[in-house]
């Protein structure tokens, strides 16, 4: 019973992280219809800069205690937010409607911002731990639950909960949602789509870079590889969640960070192979997803 | 309000609208005519902005609006009933009203009451999603969405399409009251809805403008709906 509890534990955790990755994926590619190929390389690029950041000022030994982890956070955050910009107003915005352009040019963002990676912090794996607050662990029973691990799922449930909130109530997420469904026809009533593609990019890479940065004392490391690693995961999930959905997202994220757990621990070899069936599985008996709305 | 001058569009490779002509006079509802594939639905999104590919010119109260993108347009005061309602069927009635809201002033919801009175039927289903709404609804939703800012001129691509009689007859009745406050450019295959609302009318046949003049023209020659409408 402990074993599954702790599986159960560990994958809730993988699939919160693996959330922050892919819902923004998933609204890029819902509303903007923009296949983007270089989300992971920015999901690494916010790792190493928050990495850098909190390395920089001290780690877990500066004088500054818990709050370089923080720091570390909003720099990762900061970097999405330009790279977002950047990439979305001098790229993406290119290509709008053009779905081989889109692989293309995402494909080509990817190479260059993994050479970037490289060229600035070198091509080895950065070794980083976790803050001191969030180290160690306490014990359910004879379940132990790490505290870094408990973090990760309490922060993006936060930002889930946040996000499904923003996505409800405010006018911003309303026209997010409509434009999900028919972005022509949000523009003949007045709204510039444009605009809210701009910001729903920008929001979109800001939380993959956050995804990215907690992602490194997760695994006690980053390293150049690990934004293509991660890509194919986040495109399976957005694939299971439905295009556009968030809650659909988190459901898929978690529903893959638990098998990832479970084949980790029973046959890790198998881990994608399992990943790629639950996607086959969904996609044939819903084959928008399991919240995507039919167009 | 509005005038359409040597409108020529393409979509692709072919050549769409060669060369229609049309005046919507203020105060009034003027009728699109013709058979399927005519280009009447062409035309009217032509005038909202959709298709990048568009010669000659579009004035709307006197400013031109060729080559404007489409929430420019809406923003001039132009509302759009698109053919098949394009309601977003995930949000409900009261998301996709105020989706469509430029400004949630006392004006606006004002303008929403009125609207809310006039399709009472949309108050009922003030919650329910979009996707749940019966086809009359939709039409009624759309409608209302497109009016709900200050809109001079609306735009309405055959709003009685696949509703049934009484459906019909309630869109129609709307538009009737609607009328007294906006101009309306009207695209309509159902020809006793287009006769009974319109006052001018102009007959599209593959892309051009064949034909014009007032409504009881047409309600009175036989030989030229059955010319142009296939229709005695």
């Amino acid at each position: 019973m402990e074993l599954h509890l702790t599986l159960v534990f560990n994958g809730l955790a993988t699939g919160m992280l693996i959330f922050l990755l892919a819902a923004g994926l998933s609204l890029i590619f819902g509303l903007m219809s923009v296949l983007n190929f270089a989300h992971g390389a920015l999901f690494m690029f916010g790792a190493y800069m928050g990495t850098w950041v909190y390395i920089l000022i001290g780690g877990w030994d500066s004088n500054l205690g818990n709050l370089n982890f923080f720091i570390g956070m909003a720099a990762a955050a900061g970097i999405g937010i330009v790279l977002g910009y950047l990439v979305e107003r001098f790229t993406v915005r290119q290509v709008y409607g053009n779905h081989l352009r889109q692989i293309l040019i995402t494909t080509g963002v990817m190479l260059v911002v993994g050479e970037l990676v490289k060229v600035f912090w070198g091509p080895n794996v950065i070794r980083v731990v976790q803050p001191e607050f969030l180290t160690g662990y306490f014990a359910v029973g004879d379940v132990r639950l790490t505290y870094y691990r408990v973090f990760i799922i309490i922060f993006s449930t936060v930002i889930l909960a946040l996000l499904l909130f923003m996505l409800k109530k405010s006018k911003l997420g309303i026209v997010v949602r409509a434009g999900v469904e028919n972005s022509e026809m949000i523009q003949a009533l007045g709204i510039n789509v444009r605009k809210v593609f701009t910001l729903v990019f920008i929001f979109g890479t800001m939380l993959a870079c956050i995804g990215g940065f907690m992602w490194g004392p997760y695994q006690g490391q980053v390293n150049p590889a690990m934004g293509l690693d991660l890509m194919l995961i986040a495109f399976i999930v957005v694939a299971i969640g439905g295009l556009g959905s968030v809650a659909g997202s988190a459901i898929a994220a978690v529903l893959v960070g638990l098998s990832e757990a479970y084949m980790a621990y029973y046959f890790p070899p198998g881990s994608l192979a399992v990943n790629m069936l639950i996607m086959a599985a969904v996609l044939l008996i819903r084959p928008t997803g399991l919240f995507g709305a039919t167009r | 309000m509005l005038k359409i001058k040597d409108l020529h569009t393409h979509i692709e490779q072919f050549h769409i609208l060669q060369g229609v002509n049309l005046e919507v006079p203020e105060g009034s509802v003027t009728v699109v005519l013709g058979r399927n594939g005519a280009g009447k639905t062409t035309t009217i999104r032509s005038v909202m902005g959709f298709y990048p590919n568009v010669k000659g010119d579009i004035l709307f109260q006197d400013q031109s609006i060729l080559q404007q993108p489409p929430y420019t347009i809406a923003k001039h005061g132009i509302g759009y009933v698109p053919e098949d309602q394009d309601i977003f069927a995930g949000l409900t009635v009261e998301e996709n009203m105020r989706v469509a809201m430029r400004k949630e002033d006392d004006k606006t919801r004002e303008r929403q009451e009125w609207l809310l009175d006039l399709f009472p039927d949309l108050k009922l289903a003030w919650k329910r999603k979009g996707g749940h709404l019966s086809g009359g609804q939709k039409q009624m939703l759309s409608i209302a969405r497109a009016l709900v800012n200050d809109t001079p001129l609306l735009l309405v691509d055959e709003p009685s399409k696949g509703l049934a009689p009484i459906m019909v007859e309630k869109v129609m009745e709307a538009m009737n009251v609607i009328r007294e406050t906006t101009t309306i450019l009207l695209v309509e295959q159902n020809f006793i809805m287009a006769s009974q609302l319109g006052d001018y009318f102009y007959m599209i046949d593959d892309g051009q403008t064949v034909f014009e003049g007032e409504m009881k023209l047409l309600q009175e020659d036989e030989g030229l709906r059955k010319k142009y409408l296939g229709i005695a």
